[in-house]
């Protein structure tokens, strides 16, 4: 059982590249950290520093207290799974699962043992003397998950595992390692660029961008009190409204005059500032009464997806873009002119310089 | 051609390299080096002592009216086998790619040749048209032509030309029939719904993007003539009669080892060294095109 | 294909088995000769159909007494045997090694070595004749097995064959491999060397025929029969062409030189065709 601690991590390539830019991070023993981000945000790159299959340029990393800087990827007593699935070609499911703890030197009985242990877990059973040719892209993802597991580490290090799978296969397999993760508690690292698979899986999640990790927190945190426009922008579907704005002692005031009153316990501003204000789709409502302000719009398309109904519309006042999630049983047609109102306490406001939470 | 993930060693990689290495030096870097040097020099009568002089050597050997004739020899040799080995073997694999039925058998049958070593191919054809024993000579005899190669240099030529090609022409259909598998079928079709007829499919759409293949094969071809074929010169002719089959390095040969001129060996060497290395670079520089074709 | 036209098929059967007909002609020419009794092959035109001498022949060529230079035909298979796996097995073994030190690491000279390698390929036997034959007299290899195969052993094309094929190696192959704790030397042996089969089967192939149909040098590098390869032993027995040459058993000892190459590729026949055409990317 163990700690991962990531302190002042940084990573500069040869030609001067800082692909990661001081992160500082301390996983608990048995949470579930997911690092979440767009190419090339560098989160694989932290990932495999973890895993000590990159160098760490400066800062330090810790697994179990202890500092692994100079340790090899092997003496890490971590376990990793690739996004290819890296599985050897030419070794049985069985040898595959088996390969580390034969380099490891363990008995015959033992390894058995936790490769039958680790393949009922994951209905692997019948495949062990299969080939990894011989088998589906999910069959595959669980030998993958085999090989991590029978080794039983300290830390699980998951990079991109389920991004070669179809839509249908992944969301079964989401579940398959959320449920494995309650059952074996293992400390988890585990790199996506997809939300859902953040969301769903995450204790806590880091938010990474252009190798900064723009917020750590739980998803619900995430989600709530997203701490960046970035951050914002990138959770949630559709993407949270993003309105130029000014803030005032009395309130926020739109472009064109629009008026939203100040969320409570946002402090005011005592003089005037430019921001950016930021709305959820699913928090603006067309029942004037269950929300504050009044946002007058003009209906330009409307996407019908049966459950819900998404507007796409313009202010009427400044032209500004805005989308809103209604509920599908909402009567809306295009050219219609309608007055939103916001959910209360889902007001975000963020500095239109640095893109911070105020 | 790095790769990103490579293993953090000092030590192995120069053992794993080592063998390689140790050979590659003492028996080609330094007897490359050693007969760049014999060029220069020229041994005194006496063999005791040798003295630098220059150029000469080449000067000797390209004024060489044997040399020049070693030279004809080898290009007209070189590009008569390519030729017949290319067209001849072209032939075999539209052939085999037409028919559905016994594609394999054929092939089969057809690479036999390969495994043959060029001096025993060139026995071979020595038994089939040597005028004391050879059927096919008595025949071409009985016919009222005048078959000698041992005393006419042409037929000798056409002799040393037919056994080389026939050896090489097994390598050449096996490529000649991957470069056509390798023609989308769809390609075909579409020229036949446009209305081409089988020849004309050939020439317009198999022929233009078998080039690249074909080209290959021209250089490879070629280099086998130069080289390879030492063999058959060797274990046919002797370069004769009247050194109408002396290619260039069989005159290598015979100069260094039969006739013991060091110098102008060496530098008969060098010249050769040359061309190899230009035929290379045509080679490598047609690898890359290869890949914008494919 | 797009038309079914039996004339067509029947026109491409025709001409392969025309095209069959003259690469196997002189093969079968000489396997009917080896059949015949020496005055019978002496006097053209030849039967066409194999004779009853078969036994005899290769009884002979075997049997004899020394039937080439005082060696026998057994010794010149070994010798031919020999050489042609010690190349053939020495080609593979250090190619591989050299492929792996260039594709799997990262280290000082890297490259410098790789073009070393690369430039063997513009220095073939033929170009350095002389200064090669003297560094073996120098080294004492004259008549040796090591003299007759160490400097054929080096290989640029192999290397480039490996390096090609390792270049294609994920890798999260080999960062899997790490992470399961295998070090340069078992992820070669557990993982690389075994997805490696199928290319030594295929350039083992090549490099055997290369190995077997060597001529200018054991020509340079034996002067005692008893180290001849089967090939330079034929080329003696023909050469001094007079009315004792026992041709019977010239064309039996053709056969035999040529048995082991053509069924090496024949039974071989995939990894063969694999072989060369991948050689040659």
């Amino acid at each position: 059982m163990a700690e991962v601690g990531i302190r002042g991590v940084r990573k500069t390539y040869a030609g001067g590249f800082e692909a990661i830019k001081g992160i500082d991070c301390a996983v608990g023993d048995g949470e579930f950290l997911v690092m979440l981000g767009p190419s090339g945000c560098g989160k694989s790159t932290l990932l495999r520093m973890v895993a000590g299959l990159e160098t760490i340029s400066a800062g330090e990393v810790s697994i179990g207290g202890r500092v692994v800087n100079d340790l090899e990827p092997k003496d890490r007593d971590i376990a990793m799974v690739f996004q290819n699935y890296a599985l050897y070609p030419h070794m049985t499911v069985y040898d595959n699962m088996a390969y580390g703890l034969k380099i490891r030197g363990m008995s015959k009985a033992d390894i058995e043992s936790r490769v039958h242990k680790a393949s009922d877990i994951l209905e692997l059973r019948p495949f062990l003397d299969r080939r990894p040719r011989q088998l589906s892209g999910g069959q595959r993802q669980r030998v993958a998950m085999g090989r991590a597991i029978v080794r039983e580490p300290k830390v699980f290090l998951f990079d991109e595992p389920l991004s070669n799978l179809d839509a249908k296969l992944r969301t079964q397999m989401r579940v398959e390692i959320n449920r494995l993760q309650d059952r074996l508690g293992i400390t988890s690292l585990y790199v996506t660029h997809d939300q859902v698979e953040a969301m769903t899986l995450a204790d806590r999640m880091m938010v990474m961008n252009g190798g900064v990790a723009e917020q750590i927190g739980t998803p619900m945190e995430v989600y709530h009190r997203p701490a960046s426009t970035f951050v914002a922008g990138f959770i949630g579907s559709p993407a949270m409204n993003f309105l130029p704005a000014r803030l005032t002692a009395s309130g926020v005031e739109l472009n064109g005059g629009h008026a939203v009153p100040l969320p409570a316990g946002s402090g005011g501003a005592s003089a005037a500032r430019e921001i950016t204000l930021g709305i959820r789709p699913e928090h603006l409502t067309l029942e004037s009464g269950q929300g504050i302000g009044d946002i007058a719009v003009k209906v330009e398309l409307i996407e019908a997806l049966g459950a819900d109904t998404v507007v796409h519309a313009r202010l009427t006042s400044s032209g500004d873009p805005l989308l809103a999630r209604l509920p599908g049983s909402a009567r809306v047609s295009n050219g219609d002119t309608l007055h939103f109102a916001i959910t209360p306490g889902e007001v975000h406001l963020f500095d239109r310089q640095t893109g911070r939470r105020l | 051609m790095s790769r990103r993930v490579v293993f953090p060693n000092r030590v192995l990689p120069y053992l794993l390299l080592a063998p390689q290495v140790a050979i590659t030096l003492v028996f080609f870097f330094w007897p490359a080096f050693q007969a760049v040097r014999q060029s220069l020099y020229r041994d005194d009568p006496f063999g005791f002592s040798s003295r630098f002089v220059g150029l000469a050597n080449f000067e000797l050997v390209l004024s060489d009216p044997n040399y020049i004739n070693s030279l004809k020899v080898t290009v007209i040799f070189s590009l008569s086998v390519a030729v017949l080995a290319l067209v001849a073997a072209l032939l075999l694999a539209v052939m085999a790619d037409r028919v559905v039925r016994g594609k394999r058998i054929y092939q089969t049958l057809l690479i036999w040749p390969y495994a043959v070593a060029p001096a025993i191919a060139g026995m071979l054809w020595l038994f089939l048209f040597s005028p004391a024993m050879g059927t096919l000579a008595v025949m071409l005899r009985d016919t009222g032509y005048d078959w000698n190669p041992l005393l006419n240099g042409d037929q000798a030529m056409a002799m040393v030309v037919g056994a080389a090609a026939w050896k090489q022409i097994s390598y050449n259909f096996l490529f000649f029939l991957a470069g056509l598998q390798a023609i989308p079928k769809s390609l075909i079709e579409a020229a036949a719904i446009d209305g081409a007829g089988p020849a004309k499919r050939f020439w317009t759409i198999v022929f233009p993007l078998l080039s690249p293949t074909s080209f290959f094969l021209l250089v490879v071809n070629t280099v086998y003539a130069f080289f390879d074929t030492f063999g058959i010169i060797h274990a046919v002719t002797g370069g004769g009669p009247a050194r109408a089959t002396e290619t260039l390095v069989y005159k290598v040969y015979n100069d260094g080892f039969v006739n013991l001129n060091l110098g102008a060996s060496s530098a008969q060497s060098v010249i050769l060294m040359a061309i190899v290395i230009t035929l290379t670079v045509i080679q490598f520089k047609y690898v890359e095109r290869r890949v914008h074709y494919a | 294909m797009i038309e079914k036209r039996p004339i067509g098929a029947l026109l491409a059967h025709f001409i392969l088995i025309i095209g069959i007909l003259i690469v196997a002609f002189p093969i079968y020419y000489t396997f009917v000769a080896s059949t015949l009794t020496s005055p019978e092959i002496m006097a053209p035109p030849m039967p066409l159909l194999p004779g009853g001498h078969f036994l005899e022949n290769y009884g002979g060529a075997f049997g004899g007494i020394g039937t080439i230079g005082g060696v026998g035909v057994g010794r010149l298979l070994l010798n031919t045997t020999i050489v042609a796996l010690t190349i053939a097995i020495g080609k593979i073994i250090i190619s591989i090694l050299s492929a792996y030190a260039i594709v799997f690491f990262s280290f000082p000279g890297r490259m410098l070595f790789f073009w070393m390698i690369f430039i063997t390929l513009m220095l073939p036997v033929e170009v350095r004749i002389l200064p090669t034959y003297q560094v073996i007299v120098d080294l004492g290899l004259i008549d040796t097995y090591t003299g007759l195969t160490l400097p054929l052993i080096a290989s640029a094309t192999a290397t480039f064959l490996f390096r090609q094929f390792f270049m294609t190696i994920p890798d999260e192959l080999i960062e899997a491999a790490r992470i399961d704790g295998a070090g340069p030397v078992r992820f070669f042996k557990d993982i690389l060397l075994p997805l490696s089969y199928t290319n030594i089967a295929a350039l083992f192939v090549i490099l055997f025929i290369y190995g077997w149909t060597q001529y200018l040098w054991p020509l340079l590098i034996t002067n005692d029969n008893n180290m001849n390869t089967i090939i330079i032993g034929l080329r003696k027995m023909i050469s001094f062409v007079d009315a004792d040459t026992q041709w019977n058993l010239v064309m039996a000892i053709t056969i035999l030189a040529m048995v082991p190459p053509i069924a090496v590729v024949v039974l071989m026949q995939r990894w063969f065709v694999k072989g060369l055409v991948d050689s040659e990317k």
